[in-house]
């Protein structure tokens, strides 16, 4: 599907452009006058404690929720005017989006190569052997022998279970992921492997990502620029390694000093 | 006839029972909700079909009744004889000769033909359920055509079992739009379903759900390029008939492993060996 | 090809009652392409604080840290993730990387940024790596369980991989032995040959007097003790 072309750094287009993105339960504030560009190839950490709104942000941004007041714009196309099956259809190729628990993101009761698989059919593959091949090859890039396609996740680690997770996510090539933690809950050495493989894949793909955590030590290593929430706000945002390195925000710094070394 | 109202339900709900009818004709593989009464006979024994059956019938029609291509057994016996006593309508064994035929499981050997109603008994109307636990995201998935899951299944079975192992409710896209579960009848019976000169109505009384497919209707059944469709029954010929084109059941005859095929559908084999048709261990009928 | 202009820089300690501490003000120095500059001063003076800055790491208070056509000091995060990717260099003290990365990989990863095809950023990361005395069983594995020295060598293997217009290097001998510390000074005369603008914080006198052209006291920078 010609994945592996890398996508021009330079481009001066944002694949994803958010303004003013407010969304409220009841009187409370989920999150407020979010903004920020996306670029090709770029990958943007949210970080902030429980309730500091960056899950009801991404959950605005991936379409799960609806937010109040904003402008989501995603390669030039309105989000939030969009038909339910415009969206969705983009959901399923451009998008993809990556639970913190795999089960949610996956199907216990399918084969791994049927999870694989599920984003080609949907997409009008009809060919078994083409999927199969297809499926085998993402297993294999995310590390999962090739002898257990047939397998169901059930019997697969938690680490595996991400991977495949990952695979079932990317294999139809789209340009944009949300991630929920997607590390946590995972053994350390785990969560080194799983970067790793995050980090090659959004660098040989150009995939622009945005990834939700609380793990400062995870984007670090993994985001290329940071925003740090509280309170529905965004109170800091810039390069990660200058956000980290040298916070600004009262919260961002008690954020930073709290952690072990990072 | 009795003290029932004509065919048993009250006018009111037959009306109700109508208008989902039409409305399932209309948007051909759609599961249209009813209102599903309590009948004097319990869930899983046909109910959804004899409400439809209730609502379609008009004292000029003549009944049918089939289970698993069968006229004789309990449960059609027992709703041919609901219909006699609740609407006084004629019956018949006869494909031929039915306006209105109910059935569990199968579709008549005999080619239908225009102005004939097929009713079917369904279990589970939801395709998806398969897959899909939560019918909120089933109605969205046929909302918007996300039918890529169906797919999933056949490919599950093609992974486990070298071919598509599903071999009864194989699932099939209605006039290019709706998929829709076939009930369970065997795969071998789903090339009927499509361009059939007959009305196919399809009542799913425990989940309250009607469909259709109007005459005519382009049915296809879901497949791989790699692995067509296949149409398939036991290879063997009835073994009274000698029917090589009627789907078979499987008989035991003994303890000692004998077994004998047989036309599942008893009017198509009756009336074959009628016509001086014999099979294996069959004897001439016209001789007897 | 780097150009610091006024630069000052303080810090706001927001847990300690919004103390602002200013620790740079008024500093300014070019670094001509081909040309290396030594930053010296004492310890705790500004050497690195100033080269952080010049990498973006730091925020800049005030004045104008020109790299690669951009003004570090405003430039938007994008802006800078560019220049760091093809124009800027840096290579720190410290190695920082994802666990269980073998270090052939770690050492080509700048070129697999900019799109070289994988075997030739793995031939030049082996080069390098090679000529750094990187044993070639160790390629394999990851440099998070070296020595000191050796994760010293892999970082600047890495900073050398691609050949940036300007370079940020910051005690790049500290630890090395007299081998090592020749092929790194070769490196660094290599660089400067092909027009490369180095900034650098040497200890080591000799090396210091070898490679730079200039040096410049941060100290000067410090800002005066008026408030």
């Amino acid at each position: 599907m010609g994945m592996m072309e890398r996508v021009a750094v330079t481009s001066d287009q944002p694949l994803l452009r958010v303004e003013g993105l407010t969304k409220r339960y009841g009187s409370r504030i989920g999150c407020a006058d979010v903004g920020f560009d996306l670029y090709p190839g770029e990958v943007l950490g949210i970080v902030g404690e429980s309730g500091s709104g960056k899950s009801t942000l991404l959950s605005c941004l991936a379409g799960h929720l609806r937010p109040d007041e904003g402008a989501i714009t995603y390669d030039r196309r309105d989000v939030l005017a969009m038909a339910e099956t415009e969206r969705r259809r983009l959901s399923r190729t451009e998008w993809a989006y990556v639970h913190q628990n795999p089960r949610d993101g996956l199907r216990m009761g399918v084969s791994a190569g049927g999870n694989v698989g599920e984003r080609l059919m949907a997409v009008g593959a009809r060919h078994y052997g083409g999927i199969r091949e297809q499926a085998q090859d993402w297993l294999g890039r995310v590390e999962i022998a090739a002898d257990r396609i047939d397998d169901r996740p059930a019997q697969f680690s938690g680490g595996m279970q991400q991977r495949l997770q990952i695979a079932r996510n990317l294999v139809t090539g789209p340009r944009l992921v949300f991630m929920d933690e997607p590390t946590g809950g995972l053994d350390v050495s785990v969560q080194a492997r799983l970067l790793d493989l995050l980090r090659g894949l959004v660098r040989d793909l150009g995939l622009s990502v945005i990834i939700v955590t609380h793990d400062l030590a995870v984007v670090r290593l993994l985001a290329h620029r940071l925003m740090v929430m509280k309170g529905g706000r965004v109170v800091e945002q810039g390069l990660t390694d200058q956000v980290l390195d040298d916070p600004q925000h009262a919260y961002t710094q008690i954020l930073v000093s709290s952690v072990l070394q990072v | 006839m009795s003290d029932y109202n004509f065919a048993y339900l009250d006018e009111q709900t037959k009306r109700m029972i109508r208008r989902a009818i039409l409305k399932g004709v209309a948007v051909p593989g759609y599961q249209v909700p009813f209102a599903s009464r309590e009948m004097p006979m319990p869930y899983g024994w046909g109910t959804g079909g004899v409400q439809v059956t209730a609502a379609c019938l008009t004292p000029e029609d003549r009944l049918k009744v089939i289970d698993q291509g069968a006229d004789d057994t309990t449960n059609a016996v027992s709703i041919r004889k609901f219909f006699q006593r609740t609407a006084g309508v004629a019956v018949t064994e006869r494909t031929t000769e039915a306006t209105v035929i109910q059935t569990r499981h199968r579709i008549p050997e005999q080619p239908l033909t225009e102005g004939q109603i097929l009713v079917y008994q369904v279990p589970i109307p939801e395709p998806l359920r398969f897959l899909e636990p939560r019918e909120t995201e089933t109605r969205k998935m046929h909302e918007l055509e996300e039918y890529g899951l169906m797919h999933v299944k056949l490919y599950e079975d093609i992974a486990r079992h070298g071919q598509i192992a599903t071999s009864y409710a194989y699932p099939v896209m209605v006039e290019g739009r709706y998929v829709m579960d076939p009930s369970p009848i065997p795969k071998f019976d789903n090339p009927k379903l499509s361009d059939n000169p007959a009305i196919q109505l399809f009542g799913a009384g425990r989940e309250q759900r009607i469909y259709a497919v109007p005459p005519y209707t382009q049915v296809v059944s879901l497949d791989f390029e790699d692995h067509p469709f296949v149409a398939s029954k036991a290879d063997h010929d009835c073994d009274l008939c000698g029917a090589a084109d009627s789907y078979l059941d499987e008989v035991i005859t003994d303890d000692r492993g004998g077994r004998m095929f047989v036309c599942s559908d008893t009017d198509y084999c009756a009336s074959r060996r009628a016509e001086g048709h014999v099979g294996r261990l069959g004897t001439d009928e016209r001789a007897a | 090809m780097i150009l610091i202009e006024d630069l000052s820089k303080s810090f706001t300690l927001h847990n300690q009652g919004a103390a602002v501490i200013p620790v740079m003000e008024g500093a300014s120095l070019s670094v001509a392409p081909g040309e290396c500059v030594g930053l010296t001063g004492q310890s705790g003076a500004g050497k690195s604080t100033l080269m952080r800055m010049v990498w973006g790491n730091y925020l800049a208070a005030g004045g104008r840290i020109m790299v690669g056509g951009i003004d570090v000091a405003t430039a938007s995060p994008r802006e800078i993730i560019a220049l760091r990717r093809d124009r800027l260099g840096y290579v720190s003290q410290f190695l920082r990387v994802v666990p269980r990365v073998p270090t052939l990989e770690v050492v080509a990863e700048p070129l697999l940024a900019l799109g070289t095809p994988p075997e030739t950023a793995k031939a030049r990361a082996a080069e390098l790596l090679r000529q750094l005395n990187i044993p070639e069983r160790l390629w394999g594995l990851s440099p998070t369980t070296f020595s000191g020295g050796e994760q010293q060598r892999v970082n600047i293997a890495r900073g050398f991989a691609h050949p940036y217009p300007a370079l940020l290097l910051d005690e790049p001998t500290a630890s090395l032995d007299a081998t090592n510390r020749e092929v790194v000074l070769r490196l660094i005369e290599e660089a400067k040959a092909r027009g490369a603008a180095i900034l650098g914080i040497f200890h080591d006198e000799a090396a210091r007097a070898r490679v730079c052209d200039r040096l410049v006291d941060v100290t000067g920078f410090t800002p005066k003790v008026a408030a």
